[in-house]
């Protein structure tokens, strides 16, 4: 169950590209998600929500300002996170069980026990795969699979390590509607069983309102948070959620808002 | 009347007109490289021997075959210490290629630094340093092996670093997040991802090394197949010299192909789209 204290805290903070202060991704950012919490966060294009991603990941440090996780101040990469992206980028020369188990490579204390524990391990990988539909796969190879199918492995990758926190950019971006719909249903079974702390960027709005618990909005450059929304919609969610009245009218709304936010955005592309 | 044929239904066991037997067409591949040579052996003879060309000049197939069995102990000999010295260098290149590419590939600092220098090094017709060799180490084998691996170490570098530089950037993101080192993102990623370069640049490496080693041994050797085809050439030997080119050429050939078989064996998943 969410606890009151915030799990992840961004407090006035600050992202500058380059040496000068003069391109300035995010600018007095405050946010807070609660542990257990699905955020998503939408926003204009190049409002900064990857410079997020890698703030809260510890990838890049704030240039002012302070971000946490889990009651602590991000100084780098931390091994509770979880990530996946709109590109699924598997390794092609290993196999898809190869490829979901490769965070237990990296993060202790699974490395230094994998090599005694594999068959366990390889079983909990297992068991993932099942989760998301792709028992029997295990074997096969990354290029031999859809693109919804990676993006399913993609997931797996991101939690075989159980993560505390799951970062995602656009993870289904590059799929088709039908199989996009699909794998949000996907999603929200693995965070109904695990409950991983969940942080969502997407450009989507009816993904946002159908997986998210609550929803930020981000302005146009430098990114700051404009809006928040509670969705109120019961869990699990279907497909059906996503026609009634109120679910149209959040997504509506969030639209709007986004739209106000382009006007006087520059045109630009993010770096 | 009866010899109308019926449309329908088809016999199951009759071919169809325009299916090409598969099995032929592939068997025919693989013989299709010694019809073509065997084509232009016998142009080669039938031109020395319709206009006369002096052995001098050119000597017929038949006069280098002659040459080769004549000479078999001797070429033998000569082909068997090039192939040690052009292996011994090839397989220096193959250490420091990838080692050099692998640090260079994995800094952008190290990249900035040493790329011009190599490339500066690389433009260096290796010929000309032969002679420094020579003073350093005297005639013999240790100039061919360096010569081999001097001239056959910058593809190898360059096709290591490309392979490991272009590391995807949202993999290296999932890596670092989970909080690898660089040299487990080399290790589990970029590594396995040069691969594929690693072998294109083995085939062109090979390759060279065999005319770093036998450039030498013309200049500065009295063994391998450099140095017979030098003192062939200096006794109007020209059917010998032509003999130690075809040896050398086959030597060639089997290393590529010995190459391409690792290559098939360890990055197939990066050639899926030939299968």
């Amino acid at each position: 169950m969410p606890s009151d204290a915030p799990f992840v805290e961004l407090s006035d903070v600050a992202l500058a590209y380059g040496s000068t202060a003069a391109t300035l991704a995010v600018e007095r950012l405050n946010l807070t998600v609660a542990e257990g919490e699905f955020v998503a966060v939408v926003g204009p294009s190049g409002c900064g929500k990857s410079s997020l991603m890698k703030l809260v990941t510890g990838l890049w440090p704030a240039s002012r300002g302070r971000v946490a996780v889990a009651g602590e101040t991000v100084k780098g990469p931390l091994g509770i996170v979880g990530m996946a992206f709109q590109n699924s980028v598997q390794l092609p020369w290993r196999t898809v069980l190869a490829n979901v188990m490769l965070p237990l490579e990296i993060v202790e204390p699974h490395a230094s026990k994998l090599r005694r524990e594999r068959a366990t391990y390889e079983a909990k990988a297992r068991d993932l795969l099942k989760l998301v539909g792709l028992d029997g796969y295990d074997a096969r190879h990354p290029w031999q699979l859809s693109g919804g199918m990676q993006q399913r492995a993609s997931l797996c990758r991101a939690l075989v390590h159980d993560p505390r926190l799951l970062m995602l950019d656009e993870p289904f971006g590059a799929l088709d509607m039908f199989t996009r719909e699909e794998l949000w249903g996907v999603l929200q079974d693995l965070w109904i069983a695990r409950r991983p702390t969940v942080i969502l960027v997407t450009h989507d709005l009816r993904e946002a309102v159908f997986l998210a618990d609550r929803i930020l909005v981000m302005s146009a450059r430098p990114g700051r948070i404009l809006a928040e929304y509670r969705v109120p919609f019961a869990r699990p969610r279907s497909l059906e959620t996503t026609y009634l009245p109120e679910f149209t009218e959040l997504t509506h709304e969030l639209r709007r808002l986004i739209a106000e936010a382009r006007v006087g955005a520059p045109t630009e592309a993010t770096p | 009347m009866s010899d109308l044929p019926s449309p329908l239904p088809p016999d199951p066991n009759e071919p169809l007109p325009f299916a090409h037997d598969e099995s032929f067409a592939e068997r025919f591949r693989l013989v299709l490289p010694w019809l073509v040579l065997a084509m232009f052996v016998l142009l080669w003879e039938a031109v020395v021997r319709l206009f006369h060309v002096p052995p001098f000049l050119l000597p017929a197939p038949t006069a280098i075959f002659a040459s080769l069995v004549e000479w078999g102990p001797q070429i033998g000999d000569a082909a068997f210490a090039t192939l040690v010295t052009t292996v011994a260098g090839f397989l220096l290149a193959i250490g420091f290629g990838v080692l050099g590419g692998v640090l260079i590939g994995s800094s952008a600092t190290l990249y900035a630094a040493f790329y011009p220098l190599l490339i500066g090094f690389n433009a260096v017709p290796k010929v000309a340093i032969v002679p420094i060799l020579v003073v350093w180490f005297g005639i013999g084998a240790i100039p061919a092996i360096l010569t081999a691996f001097l001239i056959s170490f910058f593809p190898i570098l360059v096709n290591v670093a490309t392979g490991i530089a272009t590391v995807e950037p949202e993999l290296k993101d999932v890596l670092r997040a989970l909080g690898a080192s660089n040299r487990q993102i080399v290790a589990k990623v970029g590594l396995p991802r040069a691969m594929p370069y690693f072998f294109a640049s083995l085939k062109v490496a090979i390759t060279v090394a065999f005319v770093g080693s036998i450039m030498s041994e013309t200049v500065a050797s009295n063994v391998g197949i450099g140095s017979l085809m030098m003192t062939a050439s200096a006794r109007f030997e020209v059917p010998l010299v032509f003999a130690g080119l075809v040896v050398t050429a086959v030597m060639g050939i089997l290393l590529y192909l010995v190459a391409e078989a690792i290559e098939k064996r360890v990055v197939g998943w990066a050639m899926r789209g030939h299968r």
